[in-house]
């Protein structure tokens, strides 16, 4: 299937309580703006009974609550109001800065990926510090960004043994795939860094730092930046 | 008001309410009561409004010794409680007196038991919820299953003038062999054959079953020729069935936000607290419904707990 919108979107039923809209095929970002741009006037014109309105890469799901609408009036709502912000731009991606310092048992597997490739672990760092990333999507742990634009130049499979715990903060690389962990979770990716930022704090008037549609900038820092950076970020 | 100690935490107890809405888009799963029904029906027995934080117990009940003058109820599985040794009923209101030893048993049919406390357990509340997320470790109790030596507490409130039961035909029998409703899709044009064996065949609860998803072990529902064997991620609801390479079946719960796996079919949400109520052995089957037909059981299930509001009124 070629990635890219559909001449007509398309709706599914997601059970007694959801409706999915379907925008287009594949990873792509003209679909996935799409599907941002009808999250945030869904947002601003949120219909009688919707509970969740959840983007991801390709399409938008809408939770509602049974009796108060049903999906025929949510599609014919979101029909309308797709002509209505047909051309409509929404605002210029964030750029959100996350400090990583890289190597060292903040990264394990960075000379993994540096083998993998045939570069060296300045490299590594380089290539992967200059680009801006996507976040396609966040979900599957809290707060964890789904990005695109890694260089190919760092692809590098999964570990053959996932990690039991990945600690908060964790960096890392999943065949073409970057991102970060939030959370300490269990994980398969090669590890190369760590941000000593909390990205997600469930106390915090806003829990997360970015959302989809952002971009991400990975800054190099040094071991003695990340510690006095780790210490503000506990006060 | 400090009202009990663990003195035993049982299999995996938590505190729990109605669940975490609107937090998805960050890959906060809802969570919340894995059952949406018996536990209504525990906080309406203490005098509590039907959302107020329970705990919910799995398989293995808890010991906890109270620490105030409460009412309690537990309601859900057949689970067995006893108050310092002797044996009282689950679906009525329980009083009891600082230094009792309320013992909650073991499940003999269902799954998962819900005690109120009235008033309310008391946690602070996260993102809008009492309930526990363990995956990231926030909201209820410490974010964390319950321990031995955590105190609970609970917010102050009138204890009962009178005991509350619920009438013997409205408490629900679990059954280990189930018909669970479901809606075809969102993606059932990825099946053919497949979708009509979905819906004629047995399904065994393997043991790797919990909040996050219940697999489940049947004939290989295959995917239609030429069709690819997964999805771009996208949301998932409590209640889709997806069908990933292997063909067997996982039912996604209130602990999963996103998945890459083909959704065959989703069950409607009156009938996830029978999924809830398996255990490892039983059997599902699973019967095809129209959507219109699961609004108006929806709908019915919202009025047996209107019709216990009123008559403990």
């Amino acid at each position: 299937m070629k990635a890219g919108l559909f001449d007509k979107t398309k709706y599914c039923i997601a059970g007694d309580r959801g409706l999915l809209a379907e925008y287009g095929e594949g990873i792509d970002q003209d679909v996935n703006r799409k599907v941002r741009t009808m999250a945030k006037s869904m947002k601003e014109n949120r219909p009688k009974g919707v509970v969740e309105i959840i983007p991801t890469y390709r399409s938008l799901l809408v939770v509602y609550i049974p009796g108060l609408t049903n999906p025929y009036i949510l599609e014919n709502f979101m029909g309308q109001l797709e002509e209505r912000i047909q051309g409509e731009s929404i605002p210029p991606s964030k750029i959100i800065e996350i400090q990583v310092c890289y190597g060292k048992e903040y990264g394990p597997d960075i000379e993994n990926v540096a083998r993998t490739n045939n570069i060296t672990i300045d490299d590594v760092i380089k290539i992967h510090s200059e680009s801006e990333y996507l976040i396609y999507m966040v979900g599957f742990t809290p707060g964890f960004p789904f990005l695109g634009g890694l260089s190919e130049k760092l692809f590098t499979p999964r570990l053959e043994t996932p990690r039991l715990k990945v600690p908060k903060g964790s960096v890392g690389i999943a065949n073409n795939q970057t991102g970060v962990y939030p959370i300490e979770s269990p994980g398969g990716w090669q590890l190369i860094g760590k941000t000593p930022l909390n990205l997600f704090d469930p106390d915090r008037s806003n829990p997360l730092l970015y959302q989809a549609g952002d971009k991400i900038k990975f800054t190099p820092i040094t071991e003695r930046e990340f510690e006095e950076i780790s210490k503000k970020e506990t006060l | 008001m400090e009202s009990l100690r663990v003195l035993s935490p049982g299999g995996y107890t938590t505190v729990q309410d109605m669940g975490r809405i609107g937090y998805q888009e960050m890959g906060i799963p809802v969570t919340g009561v894995l059952d949406k029904f018996a536990p209504v029906f525990a906080n309406l027995l203490v005098g509590n409004p039907e959302n107020h934080a329970v705990l919910e117990i799995t398989v293995i009940g808890p010991v906890l010794e109270v620490l105030s003058p409460i009412d309690v109820a537990v309601t859900g599985a057949n689970i067995g409680i006893t108050v310092n040794d002797r044996p009282m009923l689950e679906w009525q209101s329980i009083r009891l007196e600082k230094g009792d030893i309320l013992s909650i048993q073991q499940v003999k049919q269902g799954c998962r038991a819900y005690l109120a406390v009235n008033g309310g357990i008391d946690v602070p509340k996260v993102m809008g919820s009492y309930s526990t997320y363990t995956g990231g470790r926030l909201g209820g109790f410490l974010g964390r299953i319950l321990e031995k030596g955590d105190v609970l507490k609970s917010k102050d409130a009138k204890l009962l003038d009178k005991l509350r039961l619920v009438p013997e035909k409205m408490i629900p029998d679990y059954l280990s062999d189930k018909i669970i409703r479901a809606i075809p899709g969102p993606q059932d044009i990825f099946f053919d054959k497949g979708l009509e064996l979905f819906f004629k065949s047995k399904f065994l609860v393997t043991p790797k079953a919990n909040r996050m998803g219940y697999r489940l072990q049947g004939p290989c529902i295959e995917i239609r020729k030429g069709m690819p064997k997964s999805i771009v991620s996208e949301s998932s609801m409590p209640g889709s069935v997806q069908i990933p390479a292997d063909g067997q079946p996982i039912i996604l719960l209130v602990e999963q936000t996103v998945g890459g796996y083909m959704k065959i079919a989703t069950i409607i949400s009156s009938d996830i607290p029978k999924v809830a109520q398996s255990i490892p052995g039983d059997t599902l089957r699973f019967e095809k419904i129209d959507l219109k037909t699961a609004h108006l059981l929806c709908n019915e299930q919202q009025n047996k707990i209107e019709q216990i509001k009123k008559l403990f009124d």
